[in-house]
């Protein structure tokens, strides 16, 4: 309306005193109006731009770098009290623990180094500590001394947090879950050179390697029925193993695996299941030749190892099974942390990370599955002795040779995502072969979450396309008649009804999907296909009766009601296609044709399955591609149409050479809007299918799309998670795919509106 | 001749055609499926009475509905693992609602009619509609109060039915009280709490605060007393009386009038009876409280969330939409921007509505509730107010998602709305918002309406986003009630859509709940159809009025 202007200047004969206040004041409004239509109207675009980038500031942390910060520094607490063999941080990062070679445990603040308290563990006069180790779980804080007369010692540090005068206050202590007087490993006496220990509430496993042996032995609770007393039951047993050079030893916290790891990277994996005859599983190499082994330990969850080496690589070995379900260790990935030996690694409790320092004091931060360093720092200018990282993996402390403690605070909100593990293969923990998986859902602690987009984003578009298999030719060929050939007074009605149909909510179509035509579907498999076979042919053969009926009887119905008389002959194939369609069966498969397909061709048959979504979401899709589909060939120019005919064209040439080809883009932007739709309907897949992530391509089988992962797992995630910037970048990933689809659509139709009106 | 016929591209119209077709038989079958099967849900189906016996077993007895009759061919009934004779061609099984679920532990069976020796409509069957554990079959023995027979045989029909309605009339106040009063106690007395708490808070609570507190307190708690001694004789009036009825395998159960809504006998039920029970079991149905788990009973809290959220998003979207699509139309020049601001209504229009779910439930939620939750609601803490999902969220997301719907249709409007006014009005010395006030958009009116229908009817379908931002399977209060400030904005609430998703998907006795999804479909499919019917037949009318008026 731009060439229309008010007249701004109303006559000046009206121009007095009140009047001319009343007349400012009608100005006044006039421009706070256009200011706040003006406002308004950009609007849209700010709410369209605002939801984009919202989005995007939910999604941008998760491929964030961690950052870390050096707090503090300090020299080593109680430094006299011996060599530290474990450094430990309590949850809440207040207070520290140093075990030290003497058998003493040293508690500090985290913040300041100041020492808290000092426990002596209970070591029998004349035994010294000649090993030592951190019980698995890691997490659980249980700690084993090996003694030099064959005994040993298992104590579990602790914090009980109180909240006197509603401050916090954590007071440290230890604990002997096994009891005060130590256990005789080796009844010789021989030292325990190394040692390892799993602690469980019923049972606790102990290996020990002395001179020449590494013995295992397994202590077992057994409660009696009726008194509170346990007894202990006792088992014992020898690895058949060469002791000699042995430096690690692990015990998985199911007490089924063990693994021995010594200098020059040979590693040892037995089956302790039966701990009476530890079977021998594997012997290999996990390192490069020339190269030694110089740390090792758990990933948590106890099911892969870390070794480190000379080298400064880091690689990650875990059982997998393969095609016999013979167990093998097998390294997944490595990590490079520098040319530099690695001089501790340290695992993230409840993640798949750690954190590995090499002997110039660089420390690594990285995670397993997404295979992705997140931070590099130096963290020390001294050669590193040993370190700590918190429970929660926010603080790290570091002992260096200088006889200083060294504190850093790390942020690393979410290490478990990065572009590879969202949308290529991921070699999980556990499983046989890198694999495309979701899985968001975590019981405990060791559950890895697993976050590929792949298959939702597979299954989203093979829901799309079974949807567009059913809605194109139905929405096409419909617009095409109706627009062009149908009579006035039926496509009154008829477009309407169809548009109708787009206005069904799609919780009632995913409803009747669900529960009438996925089993309805299951039943009369056969019946659907045959319908598919024979309704072309039936409306072909009836439209070559009608054409060859007297003309008398032609003339009656006029031209442009053949939708209308093809419904009874639609409903009676339908029928005669279910009717003869188990006869048929019997007599060509001689069984269902859901039990043919399994039998001849192994597909499996899901009850809620990709054709029941594409059914029923191709009938939610229809009346979109239809309605505009119908209105771009409808507003091709009529003196197009007019002029082919007049050269003798026949209705239908006219309608494909000239009509359809003009009218193309516009076919083009109502398939895209089409196709933006499917993508982004939730409810019907919801409903329609089993949900199941998996990728394959059979029609059979069900799928999740993205749409419908968010509608299941949105609602329980926890703010701020990594889980829930992974759905909302699926949302992202959603909202970019209509953007484009609409967009370019958009695109054409206003190109295609401007072409018309010019011709 | 055949050749000729293709060459006319005559069957490639008629397959066009039979596309038309094909797309007009889905709807309509569609209607007609949800239609026929909402509606049978509430006609009083006949109790039969089965003699069955399965092979090598004894005959017994069987009361139920035939709910439905599968017929199975042979083939398929074999690879099912049935045994079928080699003349049987067809496997006839019928489902048949038996109830009882606390004695048998389901609610349906399937029986093979070939197994039914004898099958009879006895006009005693009784269907017992109960509060737990869902339908009774049965016959009526005795009706007791206080564990003494007071009436058996013919009279007890007649007795039970008054029993019964005093029974639900004394229901009726229990309930009142516990939920009308008791509820809005327990309302008062939490923002008595919160009051303190805010007050404790900004340093304002002293003796004086104090004593004025324990005294609204004491108040309370002497209401609560008397209210629960009202409660206690009410229990004991409605405790008092029983029926025994028989089972079908001879076993009789003492069923608690308390537990019952309704006792009938279908089969003694003259047509026009069943027509007044039909009627009456929609009423029930369209204003009672859904009953065990959703799948009984009525869907009222559901319609009025729908209809509640539906209002709300109306009086936040139309304003929105009509200001963007004047300017389109009346203020901006038509050009890069308005071609861009085209692009982004589009876009909205296009844009998945679980993605405005995710917004919603980030942004407004999230961040908008949680912000106002630390700058209003301190007292609350840690338990949020509007930093929840709820009603407020809810309409606003999707008046958001329902924004494109009426800008494109009074965008539409505006359109048809011949220059020739606007000059005149103009020409008369008016203002360009005069004009638009006073003659374009009145003109323009029935125009938005159509948008501001359509934009209702696609709100009371949508559910996906709404499962993010604030429905609820079960709301125990309405968003609107007599307690102060009376429109709860903060609260969950129960909606058509999301009612048959819950109930038909997510329920755990689906076969029971089956009928009352369909009928609960069919409602809103009902609005749905309803609403935009009109909004079609308004747009017709407009525009027939505007071509008269450019000529």
């Amino acid at each position: 309306m731009s060439e229309i202007h008010p007249i701004n200047n109303p006559p000046s004969v009206m121009e007095k005193s009140a009047n001319s206040y009343y007349q400012r004041w009608r100005m006044v409004k006039d421009s706070l109006a256009r200011f706040g239509v003006i406002a308004g109207g950009l609007s849209v675009i700010v709410a369209l731009v605002l939801i984009f980038f919202y989005l995007l500031y939910v999604v941008i942390p998760l491929f964030k770098p961690a950052d870390a910060e050096a707090t503090a520094h300090y020299s080593l607490p109680e430094a006299e009290r011996g060599k530290t063999v474990l450094l430990d941080v309590e949850e809440q990062n207040e207070v520290a623990v140093r075990f030290t070679d003497s058998g003493q445990a040293v508690f500090f603040e985290v913040a300041t180094g100041k020492p808290i308290a000092n426990q002596a563990i209970k070591i029998p006069t004349g035994a010294k500590v000649v090993s030592f180790s951190q019980g698995s779980p890691i997490s659980e804080g249980a700690v084993i001394y090996g003694l030099s007369n064959g005994q040993a010692i298992v104590v579990k540090h602790q914090y009980q947090i109180t909240y006197p005068d509603n401050k916090r206050l954590i007071t440290p202590s230890l604990k002997y879950p096994l009891g005060e007087a130590p256990i005789v490993v080796d009844d010789k006496g021989a030292a325990l050179e190394k040692i390892a220990v799993k602690v469980g509430d019923k049972s606790t496993t102990i290996v020990a390697k002395t001179a020449d042996k590494v013995r295992l032995l397994n202590i077992e609770k057994q409660q009696s029925l009726f008194e509170d007393e346990a007894t202990l039951n006792r088992t014992e047993a020898i690895l058949d193993v060469p002791a000699a050079t042995i430096t690690d030893i692990y015990i998985d916290k199911e007490e089924r695996n063990l693994y021995l790891v010594d200098n020059d990277g040979h590693l040892s994996f037995f089956d302790i299941s039966d701990k009476t005859a530890p079977v021998i599983r594997q012997n290999l190499n996990v390192v490069e030749a020339g190269a030694k082994v110089t740390v090792s330990t758990f990933l948590n969850g106890d099911s892969s190892l870390l070794i480190g080496d000379s080298t400064g690589l880091v690689s990650q070995w875990t059982m997998v099974r393969d095609e016999l379900k013979r167990p093998a260790m097998q390294k997944l990935r490595s990590f490079k942390v520098s040319e530099k030996a690695i001089v501790a690694i340290n695992p993230e409790p409840r993640r798949k990370g750690f954190a590995a320092i090499d002997a110039n004091g660089m420390m690594g931060i990285y995670h397993t599955t997404s295979e992705r360093e997140a931070l590099k720092e130096q963290v020390t200018q001294a050669l590193p002795i040993t370190a700590a990282l918190s429970p929660r993996a926010n603080t790290l402390l570091v002992e260096a040779s200088d006889k200083n403690i060294y504190v850093w605070k790390i942020d690393n909100k979410h290490p478990e995502v990065s572009i590879k593990s969202l949308w290529q293969e991921v070699w999980y923990e556990g499983y046989a072969k890198p694999d495309y998986i979701w899985q968001s859902s975590a019981s405990n602690n060791d559950f890895e979450p697993k976050y590929s987009l792949t298959p939702l984003v597979f299954g989203t578009l093979k829901a799309a396309f079974y949807a567009m298999l059913v809605a194109i030719p139905l929405a096409l060929m419909g617009a095409i008649y109706s627009a062009y050939f149908m009579t006035p007074m039926m496509r009154q009605y008829v477009k309407p009804t169809i548009e109708l149909m787009g206005a069904l909510p799609t919780v009632i179509l995913g409803f009747l999907a669900g529960l009438w035509l996925a089993p309805t579907l299951e039943e009369h498999l056969s019946g659907f296909f045959l319908m598919f076979m024979l309704l072309p042919v039936g409306v072909m053969a009836f439209a070559y009766v009608w054409y060859n009926l007297p003309k008398h009887i032609l003339e009656s119905i006029p031209e442009g009601w053949e939708a209308m008389v093809l419904i009874p002959v639609i409903l009676l194939t339908g029928w005669f296609a279910f009717a003869i369609s188990v006869p048929l069966e019997t007599a060509l498969f001689g069984e269902t044709l859901r039990d043919w397909f399994k039998n001849q061709w192994g597909i499996g048959y899901d009850q809620r399955n990709s054709l029941v979504v594409g059914i029923a979401m191709g009938f939610a899709v229809i009346p979109t591609i239809f309605s505009i589909a119908e209105d771009a060939i409808f507003s091709v120019p009529k003196h197009l149409t007019v002029g082919s005919l007049a050269l003798g064209a026949t209705t239908w040439q006219t309608m494909i050479r000239v009509v359809l080809l003009t009218a193309s883009p516009g076919i083009f932007s109502a398939v895209m809007i089409g196709l933006g739709r499917a993508v982004g309907e939730t409810m019907i897949v919801l409903m329609a299918t089993g949900n199941t992530p998996v990728m394959d391509l059979s029609v059979f089988q069900g799928l999740r799309t993205l749409a419908a992962n968010i509608a299941v797992e949105m609602p329980e995630s926890q703010v701020d998670s990594t889980h829930y910037r992974v759905l909302f970048l699926a949302a992202l990933v959603l909202f970019l795919f209509t953007f484009i689809f609409n967009t370019l659509a958009e695109i054409i139709r206003q190109r295609l509106r401007e072409k018309y009106s010019s011709l | 001749m055949m050749k000729l016929w293709f060459k006319s591209g005559s069957p490639w119209i008629w397959l066009n055609a039979a596309a038309v077709s094909t797309c007009l038989i889905m709807v309509i079958a569609v209607l007609v499926l949800v239609f026929v099967r909402g509606m049978g849900h509430f006609w009083p189906a006949q109790v039969t009475q089965f003699s069955y016996q399965e092979e090598g077993k004894p005959l017994r007895i069987i009361i139920g509905e035939k709910v439905d009759t599968s017929i199975t061919p042979a083939i398929m009934a074999k690879s099912t693992g049935h045994k079928m004779a080699d003349n049987e061609d067809t496997l006839v099984q019928y489902l048949v609602k038996t109830g009882n679920r606390d004695v048998t532990g389901t609610d349906f069976r399937w029986i093979e009619a070939r197994n039914v020796k004898e099958q009879s409509d006895p006009d005693t069957m009784m269907v017992v509609e109960r509060r737990e554990w869902g339908n009774f079959y049965g016959q009526l023995l005795e009706v007791k109060e206080n564990g003494k027979t007071i009436a058996t045989g013919e009279q007890a029909m007649s007795e039970l039915q008054t029993r019964i309605a005093a029974a639900l009339v004394v229901f009726e106040k229990i309930t009142q009280l516990e939920k009308k009063e008791i509820g809005a106690i327990n309302y008062g007395l939490e923002r008595l709490r919160l009051k303190q708490k805010k007050l404790q808070l900004e340093n304002r609570w002293n003796s004086d605060t104090e004593k004025e507190f324990a005294a609204e307190k004491a108040d309370y708690d002497a209401q609560y007393q008397s209210h629960q001694a009202e409660l206690g004789s009410l229990y004991k009036e409605i405790r008092r009386d029983s029926l025994v009825a028989k089972t079908d395998t001879g076993a009789s159960i003492t069923i608690p009038l308390a537990k019952i809504v309704k006792v009938y006998q279908p089969n003694a039920m003259s047509f026009f009876g069943k027509v007044g029970f039909y009627c009456h079991k929609i009423f029930e149905f369209l204003t009672d409280e859904p009953r065990e788990a959703n799948t009984e009973g009525g869907i009222f809290p559901a319609i009025f969330g729908t209809v509640m959220m539906v209002i709300i998003m109306s009086i936040i979207v139309t304003p929105f939409g009509v200001i963007a699509a004047v300017y389109l139309r009346e203020y901006a020049k038509q050009g890069f921007t308005t071609r861009l601001i085209r692009i982004a209504v589009n876009n909205l229009a296009g844009v998945p509505s679980i993605v405005y779910g995710v917004f919603g439930l980030g942004f407004f939620v999230y961040i908008l509730g949680g912000n106002i939750d630390a700058l209003f609601f301190p007292e609350a803490s840690p338990a949020p107010v509007y930093g929840t999902p709820g009603l407020l969220w809810a309409s606003i997301t999707l008046a958001l998602l329902t924004l494109p719907v009426v800008i494109v249709s009074t965008e539409e409007g505006l359109a048809r709305i011949p220059k020739a006014i606007r000059e005149g009005s103009l020409a008369l010395g008016a203002t360009k918002i005069e004009t638009l006030w006073r003659t374009v958009l009145p003109m323009a009116s029935p125009a938005m309406m159509t948008g501001l229908i359509l934009a209702v009817a696609r709100a009371a379908g949508e559910v996906a986003p709404l499962m993010l931002v604030g429905v609820v399977k079960l709301a125990p209060t309405l968003p609107l009630d007599g307690n102060f400030p009376f429109l709860h904005l903060d609260r969950k609430f129960m909606h058509l859509g999301f009612h048959i998703y819950d109930v038909g998907f997510q329920s755990p006795n689906v076969e029971a709940a089956r009928p009352l999804v369909y009928a609960t479909a069919l409602l809103l499919v009902i609005v749905i159809v309803v609403l935009n019917l009109t909004a079609i037949i308004i747009r017709n009318r407009l525009r027939e009025k505007y071509r008269a008026l450019e000529h």
